[in-house]
C-alpha cells in the first residue's frame, strides 16, 4: 500500500542505502536497546553492539528486554529480540566493558556511532576518545534523559561531527527517575539522527 | 573576542582551557571541550592556550541512559 502511494524509486533508494549501512552502539541500556530496535526496524543492515551487563528486573521499566531474559547478557538478549523483528540484519555483539584507551576498537568501520552509555563520566570519556581517534566519524550522543514530561526541552545540538540529543535542564539520573517515555524518546531521537546522517536530509 | 557555546566572550591572552572554564563559570566537572572543532583532551586543559577568534564548544553530559 505504502509503495503505491510513495514514490517507489525513493522507497527503494532508502531501503538499499540502509541495507548497506552500519551503526555502532555503545551501551545496551535504555538508550542503546531501544535505539538498536528502532534501527533494526528501519532496516539498517548491520549493527555493532557493545555492553558488558546482564538484564535485571529493574531494567524492564525502560529497556527493550523481557522478564524471561532476566540474567542473560544484554548482548545475547538484544540479538534474540532483533532477530524476532528482522532476521536478516547482521548483528555483531561484544560482551565487554568499554574502557579508556580502547573505546574506539569496535567502531572503526561503522558509518555512525551512537553513544548510549549511562553515567556522565563514561559518556564524556567515550565522546572525547572517539572524536580524538576517529575524527571523521559521526557520533550521536544523548544527555539529560532522566525524569518525565518536558519533551519540548529536548533538542539536537551539533558541533562538527558530534550530534547531541539533549535536555540541558534535566537532572542527573542520580537525582531523578529513569522511565520509558523520555528514555525511549531520546533513544529514538538518536536513532533518527543516525538515519538522517546515513540518508541525508529529506528535502 | 572568542565565542563560547555561541556566546561572545572577551579574549584573554595566554588563557588556558581550565582558566576559561572558570571565568565563564562552567563548573561542571565533566565536559568535552572543542576549540575550532578540534577536541582538547581533558588532561591538556591546563596547558592548552585559547587563541583569539576561537570558537569554543563546551559540552556537558548529564548522567542517565
Amino acid at each position: 500500500m505504502v509503495k503505491t502511494i510513495m514514490n517507489k524509486q525513493k522507497y527503494d533508494k532508502i531501503k538499499n542505502k540502509l541495507q548497506n549501512s552500519s551503526v555502532g552502539i555503545a551501551g545496551l541500556g535504555g538508550l542503546g536497546s531501544n535505539a538498536a530496535v528502532a534501527l533494526a526496524r528501519a532496516g539498517v543492515g548491520r549493527l555493532v553492539l557493545v555492553d558488558y551487563d546482564i538484564v535485571e528486573k529493574r531494567n524492564l521499566n525502560r529497556q527493550y528486554y523481557f522478564t524471561d531474559q532476566i540474567g542473560k547478557a544484554k548482548t545475547d538478549a538484544i540479538v534474540e529480540n532483533i532477530k524476532k523483528i528482522n532476521p536478516e540484519i547482521l548483528v555483531e555483539t561484544h560482551n565487554i566493558k568499554l574502557v579508556k584507551g580502547s573505546m574506539d576498537v569496535f567502531f572503526k568501520d561503522v558509518d555512525v556511532i551512537i553513544e548510549a552509555l549511562d553515567n556522565a563520566e563514561t559518556k564524556t570519556a567515550f565522546i572525547e576518545e572517539i572524536l580524538l581517534k576517529l575524527p571523521d566519524k559521526p557520533v550521536v550522543a544523548a544527555s539529560g534523559v532522566a525524569g518525565y514530561g518536558h519533551s519540548d526541552r529536548i533538542k539536537t545540538i551539533r558541533s562538527g561531527n558530534l550530534y547531541i540529543c539533549c535536555d540541558e535542564q534535566a537532572k542527573s539520573s542520580d537525582d531523578d527517575i529513569l522511565m520509558a517515555p523520555r528514555v525511549c524518546l531520546m533513544a529514538n531521537w538518536e536513532a533518527n539522527i543516525a538515519l538522517e546522517i546515513i540518508l541525508g536530509e529529506d528535502k | 573576542m572568542i565565542e563560547v557555546n555561541g556566546r561572545k566572550v572577551e579574549w584573554v591572552k595566554n588563557e588556558t582551557v581550565t582558566e576559561l572554564l572558570k571565568r565563564v563559570k562552567y563548573t561542571f566537572p565533566l565536559v568535552v571541550v572543542k576549540i575550532n572543532d578540534k577536541v582538547v583532551p581533558k588532561n591538556c586543559f591546563s596547558e592548552t592556550i585559547i587563541p583569539d577568534n576561537s570558537r569554543v564548544a563546551v559540552i556537558h553530559m548529564i548522567s542517565g541512559g
